[in-house]
């Protein structure tokens, strides 16, 4: 047999071989070179990803199994980009006493959920696609428990792990229905196949029941503020961004190029959900006083946004969805990091402890600053473009009162971002957040979310790459 | 990018700058450097603008430059000004430099204060030289958010409460406005957002319906349109002094500008058929504004609800449809801006010596404040319509304008916004004898000093240009009067 068509998957291989070298690395480092294990993992990684930025020709290997459309490059380019802020972020926990023994594990455990995030975007059969689905999601339970010594960190893994794998048996009861309806499990054979009859809109429901999980869409969000909060702050983010950016993608690929036909169908369901979900999410992430809780409910509301450009299934709204998970990484990363830095000094992540933060600590303030107003969408920041694109691929298909429905709740998430940005730049507190120092990697990776919040939206060559695209979708 | 967007680009190095210094000093020389470069600019854009109409230059909008950002959504960023803007940009360069004279002591973290004014300013500068509708909404929202930290920091009294309320009013007056712009694009198949463009095309009625009043709604809302004018009494009477002068004097005007540039000129029929729900609105605005500030004892408020009065009067101005009154509403922004920023101005002056704005503790400040008790007669007398004062003019051209309609509903709304006129002389006239004349009565008064030299800049600037425009108001009324000809020019076909 001729393997060598495998040798196309060229991001699979090279994460793969990023892996496995950091995993030997780590066992037979001596006391010397486990020193540099951290900084050679960064630059493998950073490496990683500039090679496999330029995207390719379309092809399909193992008969349709591993579909491959440029596209996916830019997507995994922005959860590569994404993952490295992520560990960036991460290096000064792991460098603490009591972590340093689980680097290796780290590093493996994340670049898994990684490896399966790639094969679930670049899937061409059911199969392959589940195969991926699991293989991110496995790894993240052990990640979200990585802190087994914290009760809250343990019982948030258990509770991921449960109902992760309630919704993926779910979603594969409804593979089976797609398999039994149809007799083929193949995207490419599905999209003639599949008709507006009861059985395949059945599969469908089961089906997206899954993926919905993993968006973390209201009615299917209940696990997430509780697992945001126990997991560490790094693999929050982790969750929030990389996780729910690979979930978005294959959302929109799958609905528009297998459940085509039903497409009256899931434009419904998805109004629904997206209405659902921002409203439900907004009004919760009021009353949080945890800041982790908040974002998490916060990530719920910017979710149901990202279904807008979705529902358009315009090759418009891939742009823009595209573009919104860029922009979303950029913003939510910063917030989550700063959140992060702190808590890993000083284990303060209520809103209260915040009070008078610009006082002690300027920077961490304005970057976090400029990471709300990214996600309210307030100009010049990055995120106004995104949510305006977003809004304009729905108002295209006449979706005019979803629009304004979300631009109502865009108040509401303006309210208690502010309420943040109340308690850093108005409040005054009598015993403020101590001076945080945070070491280089960490300052990078705060560099790098500002610069993307600051420059991303006003130079519209990242759009129009895209866009560019997105028409072969 | 052509030369307009220097307007732009100067606060912006203006920011850089407050970066860069670390002193009260510095800061102080950037500001105020930058501020002098923005009036001469708009002095010499306005001479431009006047030899370019000379030599016959007859395009509606001037000195445009077109530039593509986003092709996928035909975003362009465009620039041009007509008459209506030179006025508008010509103001803010006013306020702005005036309003940087007034915060010349302020405190705590002035740099942050002024980095978050310039800010402020340059959405404002870009809003009025777009002509773009997105980056026009852009801008629009940039002027917006420096507000809630200038007010919650900086602020007085109810800062906190003042800010978030100003803030998530004037965002969800935006949002209407978002669906709005959204609409009047997909709606009228343009190709492009440029409102010149779009002006050329014909929007359906019926989905005219939809957006004109959702557009002016949300313009509305900034300009302080009944019942969405709850933000600029709390907000203004918390705001510190420039900021005050800056949203009252200039950002309120973006309402107006905005209704007239977009919501009546790209929806026309459905301007004329819906005009009469907002004509009753704005003149509830006009004449509830003038009664609620008769109640009031706070100086503040009683300005803050003046200008809820005067601009209605302008947004009621711009619904009557006709080349006269739209030209006074138009000087109408000019007027109030400045007489709301003179007042503001003066206000905070006197709040920093006497440390109280009710007017019920003080007495007889003419005595021991003469320079600034007699610029705040005059600032009363330009409210309140005295000729030779712009206030006049613009009232005047208002009123001749509303005249104009014959039929009884207009008549009935004309007569009782002109009552407003005799209410408004009630209330400053009160005022003015409240605090300012009579006895001292409180025994700390009476060592008070008057103003200090930068203080005394600021006011004298404001004054002279109310001057300007109400002795010789010709130069700007020919300007003002044939930009506004193409909008009207929509409305009447």
């Amino acid at each position: 047999m001729d393997y060598s068509s495998f040798l196309q998957m060229n991001e699979e291989f090279s994460l793969l071989m990023v892996m496995l070298f950091l995993l030997i690395y780590d066992i037979f480092a001596g006391e010397k070179g486990s020193k540099y294990f951290q900084p050679i993992a960064l630059v493998l990684f950073a490496a990683h990803t500039l090679l496999n930025c330029i995207p390719r020709d379309a092809f399909s290997i193992a008969g349709g199994m591993y579909q491959y459309v440029p596209m996916q490059t830019y997507v995994k380019t922005i959860l590569n980009i994404g993952t490295f802020i992520v560990l960036l972020q991460a290096h000064k926990f792991l460098n603490e006493d009591a972590n340093r023994i689980k680097r290796g594990e780290f590093y493996f455990l994340t670049l898994s959920t990684l490896l399966g995030m790639y094969f679930m975007i670049s899937s061409g059969n059911f199969l392959m696609f589940f195969i991926g689905l699991e293989t991110a999601s496995i790894p993240m339970a052990t990640l979200v428990a990585f802190d087994k010594y914290n009760r809250k960190s343990a019982e948030a893994g258990a509770k991921y792990i449960l109902s992760a794998v309630f919704a993926s048996s779910i979603s594969l009861f409804g593979m089976s229905l797609i398999y039994g309806s149809t007799g083929t499990l193949y995207f490419s054979d599905l999209a003639t196949l599949i008709t507006a009859s009861p059985l395949t809109i059945m599969a469908f429901v089961f089906f997206s029941v899954g993926l919905f999980f993993k968006i973390s869409l209201v009615p299917f969000h209940l696990w997430t503020p509780d697992v945001y909060e126990g997991a560490q702050t790094n693999i929050t983010s982790y969750l929030s961004v990389i996780s729910k950016g690979a979930a978005v993608f294959v959302l929109f690929t799958l609905l528009t190029k297998v459940f085509g036909h039903l497409v009256t169908q899931w434009q419904p369901i998805l109004y629904g959900l997206a209405v659902v979900s921002i409203t439900v999410a907004n009004v919760f992430a009021i009353r949080q006083q945890n800041l982790k809780r908040f974002l998490a409910f916060s990530s719920i509301s910017q979710a149901g946004y990202i279904l807008l450009a979705i529902i358009s299934g315009t090759a418009l709204g891939m742009t823009s969805l595209v573009y919104y998970v860029l922009v979303y990484m950029f913003s939510n990363l910063a917030a989550f990091g700063v959140i992060s830095v702190i808590e890993n000094q000083t284990k303060k992540v209520l809103m209260s402890d915040y009070n008078g933060l610009y006082q002690t600590n300027p920077r961490l303030s304005f970057v976090m600053m400029l990471a709300l107003f990214s996600l309210a969408g307030i100009p010049p920041f990055a995120g106004f473009f995104s949510k305006f694109f977003v809004f304009s691929a729905a108002a295209q298909q006449g979706y005019y009162v979803l629009v304004f429905i979300a631009l109502l709740n865009t108040i509401i998430s303006l309210y208690y971002y502010l309420l943040v940005i109340k308690a850093m730049f108005l409040n005054k507190s009598e015993n403020p957040i101590e001076v945080v120092k945070s070491d280089f990697p960490v300052k990078l990776s705060f560099v790098i979310c500002t610069l993307g919040i600051l420059l991303v939206g006003l130079f519209s060559t990242i759009y129009d790459q895209i866009g560019l695209l997105s028409f072969g979708m | 990018m052509n030369f307009l967007s220097l307007f732009v680009l100067i606060p912006a190095l203006m920011m850089m700058g407050l970066f860069l210094s670390n002193s009260r000093k510095q800061l102080l020389f950037f500001m105020t450097a930058g501020a002098s470069l923005l009036m001469i600019f708009s002095t010499v854009l306005t001479y431009m603008y006047f030899t370019e109409r000379a030599a016959g230059n007859a395009a509606t909008m001037l000195f445009t430059a077109d530039t593509v950002w986003y092709s996928a959504f035909n975003i362009h960023y465009s620039v041009g000004v007509d008459g209506i803007s030179v006025a508008m940009l010509i103001l803010t360069s006013i306020i702005v430099f005036t309003g940087v004279f007034a915060s010349w002591k302020i405190d705590p973290l002035p740099k942050e204060f002024f980095l978050w004014f310039c800010l402020l300013s340059s959405g404002v500068y870009g809003f009025f030289i777009s002509t773009d509708l997105f980056t026009m909404f852009m801008y629009y929202e940039i002027a917006l958010i420096p507000m809630y930290l200038l007010i919650g920091i900086w602020g007085t009294g109810k800062k906190e409460y003042a800010a978030m309320k100003l803030t998530l009013m004037l965002m969800g007056g935006s949002a209407l406005l978002l669906v709005g712009i959204l609409g009047i694009y997909y709606a009228s198949g343009a190709t492009t957002m440029n409102i010149l463009e779009i002006a050329k095309l014909h929007i359906p009625i019926e989905m005219q319906y939809y957006f004109f009043p959702l557009t002016f709604t949300g313009f509305g809302v900034l300009g302080a349109m009944f019942p969405f004018h709850t933000w600029s009494p709390d907000g203004h009477a918390s705001a510190p002094t420039a900021v005050s002068m800056l949203h009252a004097g200039v950002l309120m005007k973006l309402g107006g500008y905005g209704c007239f540039r977009v919501a009546m000129y790209l929806m026309p029929q459905a301007a004329h058929e819906l005009a009469w729900i907002f004509l009753i609105l704005t003149g509830i605005s006009v004449v509830y504004g003038a009664f609620s500030a008769i109640h009031q004892t706070d100086l503040k408020y009683i300005n803050a609800y003046s200008s809820v009065s005067h601009c209605g009067l302008v947004l009621f101005a711009i619904l009557m449809m006709n080349e006269t009154s739209a030209t006074g509403a138009i000087l109408q922004m000019l007027s109030h801006g400045l007489t709301t920023a003179l007042f503001f101005a003066l206000i905070g002056m006197i709040y920093g010596r006497t440390h109280t704005r009710l007017i019920t503790e003080m007495g007889g400040l003419m005595k021991v404040l003469p320079f600034l008790g007699v610029c705040f007669v005059i600032a009363g007398l330009g409210s309140l319509g005295l000729p030779s004062l712009s206030g006049f003019v613009a009232e005047m051209t208002i009123f001749v304008g509303s005249f104009q309609h014959t039929d009884l509903f207009h008549r009935v709304l004309t007569v009782l916004a002109c009552s407003s006129i005799v209410i408004t002389a009630v209330y400053i006239l009160r005022m003015v004898g409240k605090f300012l004349l009579g006895k001292i009565q409180d025994p700390h008064h009476e060592h008070l000093t008057d103003a200090t030299w930068f203080e005394r800049i600021s006011v004298v600037t404001l004054i002279f240009f109310m001057f300007a425009l109400g002795s010789a108001p010709f130069w700007i009324t020919n300007m003002i009067h044939e930009s506004v000809l193409p909008v009207i020019g929509q409305l009447v076909k």
